[in-house]
């Protein structure tokens, strides 16, 4: 780059970042691989929690409240029932604040409260209703 | 200049002349392909799959309150439209599920030439297919044989 063209440049440009924070990645909020990670986690947990859920499933199809209370109430299926909410319910918080980032421009910070706030309480419901079978 | 992303479209003729660089077109100009598709695929069950929790959350509140509740949302279910609705969001679960073992694969380094990623891109496919028939047949049978 000429002398001249690199003045031309640094004339133009006005932005306080250096490149080393540029290099890193890291914007104002200094995060960024914890919640790439975390997704990658719930992720990994879910896969044999799905596959357990979706064959529990098929075999509760044909029975009525008091045996799905009974099913949910032994202290394996309550365990594995509360992991794959909290599970679910985290994952699906952390997928979908990526695309409420990529897409939602105006109130974002107010989209971003509802999706946490409502998996919080959907997490919640779910917690009560299979504690509420087991005890 | 404002944003740091202007400094990005900050470029140089042969000549040491400054130029801003054209804007990368946006998707409609791309002819749709096996890896895009997939991976707006990825995207979209996964919001299909977050408003399909509410429904698993309905039938562990009903299950939790009583036999009277519990016969509410099943029946709900069993209806064409819940039907409808339980079977898309079963695609959706399961598609979702080999996209993201096929990220996970991607995440630990591995599958990412051309032939690899669509060999994996079809798997996942076929795999989505025969899965969620396969788990409909049996709960079709489980529940309209006994």
């Amino acid at each position: 780059m000429s002398e001249k063209s690199a003045e031309a440049v640094a004339d133009r440009v006005r932005v306080m970042r250096s490149q080393l924070g540029r290099a890193r990645g890291l914007g104002a909020s200094k995060s960024g691989v914890e919640h790439w990670w975390v997704e990658r986690v719930t992720a990994i947990a879910l896969v044999p929690l799905t596959i357990w859920f979706i064959v529990s499933v098929l075999t509760l199809l044909h029975s009525d409240q008091p045996e799905v209370r009974q099913w949910a109430g032994r202290p394996v299926n309550t365990v594995l029932l509360l992991a794959t909410v909290i599970m679910t319910f985290h994952h699906m918080q952390l997928g979908l604040q990526v695309v409420i980032d990529d897409y939602v421009k105006k109130s974002h910070l107010a989209v971003t409260l509802l999706n946490k706030g409502a998996a919080l309480l959907l997490g919640l419901f779910s917690i009560v209703a299979i504690l509420k079978m087991a005890f | 200049m404002k944003d740091i992303r202007d400094a990005q479209y900050v470029a140089h003729r042969s000549d040491g002349s400054i130029v801003r660089r054209p804007m990368s077109p946006h998707l409609q100009v791309y002819r749709p392909q096996l890896t895009s598709v997939l991976s707006i695929g990825n995207r979209l069950t996964s919001i299909a799959i977050s408003a399909g929790t509410l429904l698993l959350v309905w039938w562990l509140v009903a299950a939790a309150s009583g036999p009277k509740a519990f016969a509410t949302v099943q029946h709900v279910i069993a209806n064409p439209i819940g039907l409808l609705v339980l079977f898309g969001w079963t695609v959706s679960l399961v598609y979702h599920f080999y996209a993201g073992i096929r990220h996970l694969v991607w995440d630990s380094g591995h599958g990412f030439s051309l032939p690899a990623t669509h060999r994996s891109g079809w798997l996942t496919v076929g795999l989505t297919v025969a899965t969620t028939l396969l788990v409909w047949a049996i709960g079709l049978s489980l529940w309209l044989g006994a």
